[in-house]
């Protein structure tokens, strides 16, 4: 065993001083590998970041959200309609909700219009998300006129600004009372817009909803788990046609490899040839070629993996965020947390270092059955 | 849903191995009826050669296999909040029939090819390459496996859909359901223990006899290589019958694949990556017996044999301590004194 490690040793000493000899050669190599790796990481780990971020986010929304269908529309719920839901087994509590989308003229945006459940501001009040107050530049306490669909104005004023950390799912929330919400939306009296079942079980969750069916034909049911299921599927699906679209670069990079693998230098032929002629065998210049090959791959994999840690959770991955991310006019600012995931790092390797390695296969090859004679001949 | 990166690269590797081995077989019937090694031919120079390439090729090849069975496992554990009713790698592998024979495939080329693999380390050892046309005759069997195995993976990606509701581990491993996996997961935990002892205690005693016998004794060789099997066969059943529940402290969860979930710190890599390689070992230390008996390699496999049984030795002394580990730590009492 002692003999064998020694063996490698001296095998990856040769190797290192041998790529050391063509420096120029072996870094334009590794500097497109190292990028290659760099554009791959930078947009799995950006995906599972965002993957995350909206799992976090989901964890504290209902479990399920009940609304009601109209010709295959979303309509409000009318009075009496939670009535006849009743009590089901499992629901710990149901309410309505009201909530509604805005579209500002003055900045070109949609807000979204609430009533909170819980600590509900006092009537003229409103309390608006961060991106809302950078775009129209609004502070606490000042005042803000609001030009409701039915053409009167609506004056309110700022009571609090939310906190950025809850950003990505409140850049764009106005928060008002019930009474300041219907009179502006001229919402009738008892409607609400859906209803939030909270269900304490998450194996109830399916048999509430099939209840749920039954009871009201016209009811739609949105779980959370669908939802979340859909995020992660979407992430996936964006990241994997992302990577199919650079498995093209993945291909040049492959064809780079074999060129530079199979162009040897004469100087490195006769090198070869020598190698051979002081009583290397074919498979120990296979040995070293391979080292070659591993060290080339793992430095290129470390450093490209490491910048691309450092653009994605740093830089908030400025390369890729507009296909990843999707779009907005008041998109939330938010910074991802870092987090890195066994299958994505298992993954990656799978798709930089076995296309290298199978493109150099045959050139290393080559090089390796020269025969030490001809070389030195010639 | 073929575009998830992980679904990508297994398909990949898969079809790089498929194609690997399409590009060996025609050398690999040229060997087998042209190689002789005493010839001084252009042809059998040539053959030489390219023997280097080929069995690097199929290195690399089944190399990949190796790492693609952790992958395919690894992501099924992931994927398993995309469908309804899946929990764990379970719920994912039932989404439709190919799930279960897929990974078994890849379990099955796995060894097959760890066997291989070292049936071609001895032989490139040998000065005169007295296995060659077995190699290659072994690739060519094996090769219809590989792809079939290819082709029961795509079919299983190609057939996953997120609006299949599949069933989680607690329906198929309960102890009413009608499987084989059933079964072992209903075997009381008493004899459970005994089978999954006395089989890695057996193993570790006859990789001790083949390896302290310096890799000489070849009927050792054959009955660690049996006694590996026995063991991965009983530690499996032994995980689902009992270690399981000690590590979910909960008597009738016999899942052998939550055990790889996060919430339990990973702790199923723990007990199979050191199987896995133990068995690999043990199954490779019987491939190279019916070999030890030509000249060449009278020298080379008992030493080589008995590094592997070193291996597999240590590999399943270390799953039956992570799994007595466990079972310590665990709150649980399954066997309460009577």
């Amino acid at each position: 065993m002692k003999l064998w490690l020694e063996k490698q040793r001296y095998l990856i000493d040769y190797t290192l001083a041998s790529l050391a000899r063509r420096k120029a050669r072996n870094l334009g190599l590794l500097l497109v590998y190292t990028l290659l790796v760099f554009m791959l990481a930078s947009v799995t780990l950006y995906t599972h970041a965002l993957r995350q971020e909206a799992a976090r986010v989901l964890a504290s929304s209902p479990e399920v959200i009940v609304q009601r269908m109209v010709a295959g529309r979303h309509d409000l719920i009318p009075p009496g309609y939670m009535e006849k839901i009743g009590r089901i087994r499992g629901v710990q509590k149901m309410e309505g909700r009201l909530w509604g989308y805005y579209y500002d003229t003055v900045t070109r945006a949609n807000y979204t219009f609430m009533v909170p459940a819980v600590s509900v501001p006092a009537n003229n009040e409103i309390i608006v998300g961060p991106a809302l107050e950078r775009s129209r530049g609004l502070a606490r306490n000042n005042g803000v006129t609001f030009r409701s669909y039915s053409g009167k104005l609506h004056s309110f004023v700022i009571a609090e600004v939310l906190p950025q950390a809850s950003e990505l799912v409140s850049a764009d929330l106005v928060l008002m009372s019930e009474e300041n919400f219907r009179a502006f939306f001229d919402y009738p009296v008892g409607h609400y817009t859906d209803i939030a079942l909270s269900v304490a079980n998450p194996q109830e969750v399916r048999n509430v909803a099939l209840k749920l069916a039954a009871a009201l034909p016209d009811a739609r049911p949105i779980l959370r788990d669908e939802v979340l299921r859909t995020y992660a599927s979407i992430f996936d699906w964006r990241e994997g046609i992302v990577l199919a679209l650079l498995s093209a670069a993945i291909l040049a990079f492959g064809i780079l490899a074999w060129e530079k693998a199979s162009g040897l230098s004469a100087e490195e032929k006769r090198e070869i040839g020598i190698l051979k002629a002081i009583g290397w065998e074919t498979g120990d210049v296979i040995k070293m070629k391979f080292w070659e090959g591993l060290l080339v791959s793992l430095t290129a994999f470390l450093v490209g993996f490491v910048a691309a840690y450092v653009h994605v959770f740093h830089f908030a991955a400025a390369l890729f965020e507009p296909v990843l991310k999707g779009w907005a006019v008041l998109y939330p600012r938010f910074q991802l947390s870092p987090h890195i995931d066994g299958v994505q790092v298992a993954t990656l390797f799978f798709f930089t270092v076995v296309p290298y390695a199978a493109a150099v296969l045959v050139p290393i090859w080559k090089a390796a059955i020269t025969d030490p004679d001809t070389v030195m001949r010639g | 849903m073929i575009f998830q990166p992980a679904i990508i690269a297994l398909l990949l590797a898969s079809a790089l191995c498929v194609l690997g081995l399409a590009a060996s077989a025609p050398f690999a019937f040229e060997v087998m009826r042209r190689w002789d090694i005493r010839s001084g031919s252009e042809r059998q120079l040539q053959l030489e050669r390219r023997t280097y390439l080929f069995s690097t090729l199929l290195t690399l090849v089944l190399g990949l296999q190796l790492a693609a069975v952790l992958l395919f496992v690894f992501n099924a554990e992931k994927m398993s909040g995309m469908f309804v009713g899946a929990m764990c790698a379970v719920g994912t592998l039932n989404v439709n029939a190919f799930g279960f024979p897929a990974l078994n495939a890849k379990i099955a080329v796995f060894f097959l090819a760890a066997m291989w693999l070292a049936i071609n380390h001895v032989d490139s050892r040998a000065h005169d390459y007295p296995l060659v046309r077995i190699k290659y005759g072994l690739l060519l069997l094996m090769a219809p496996l590989l792809a079939a195995s290819a082709w029961i993976e795509l079919q299983y990606f190609l057939g996953l859909k997120a609006d299949v509701i599949t069933s989680c581990c607690g329906s198929l491993f309960s102890e009413g359901s009608p499987t084989l996996a059933a079964e072992a997961s209903a075997m009381a935990p008493l004899p459970a223990m005994w089978l999954f002892y006395g089989s890695l205690g057996a193993a570790i005693a006859l990789a001790a006899w083949h390896g302290l016998g310096g890799g000489r004794s070849r009927v050792a060789g054959y009955a660690l290589a049996t006694a590996s099997a026995t063991a991965f066969v009983a530690t499996i059943a032994g995980i689902l019958s009992f270690v399981s529940l000690y590590i979910y402290e909960h008597p009738h969860h016999h899942c052998p694949f939550c055990i790889l979930k996060p919430e339990y710190g990973y702790q199923g890599y723990w007990l199979y990556v050191p199987l896995f390689f133990a068995t690999a070992a043990g199954l490779a230390a019987g491939a190279v017996q019916p070999f030890a008996r030509i000249a060449s390699l009278r020298e080379i496999v008992p030493g080589f044999s008995r590094r592997l049984a070193a291996i597999a030795a240590s590999g399943f002394a270390l799953t039956a301590g992570i799994a007595t580990l466990m079972i310590w730590q665990s709150r649980l009492m399954l066997l309460a004194q009577a």
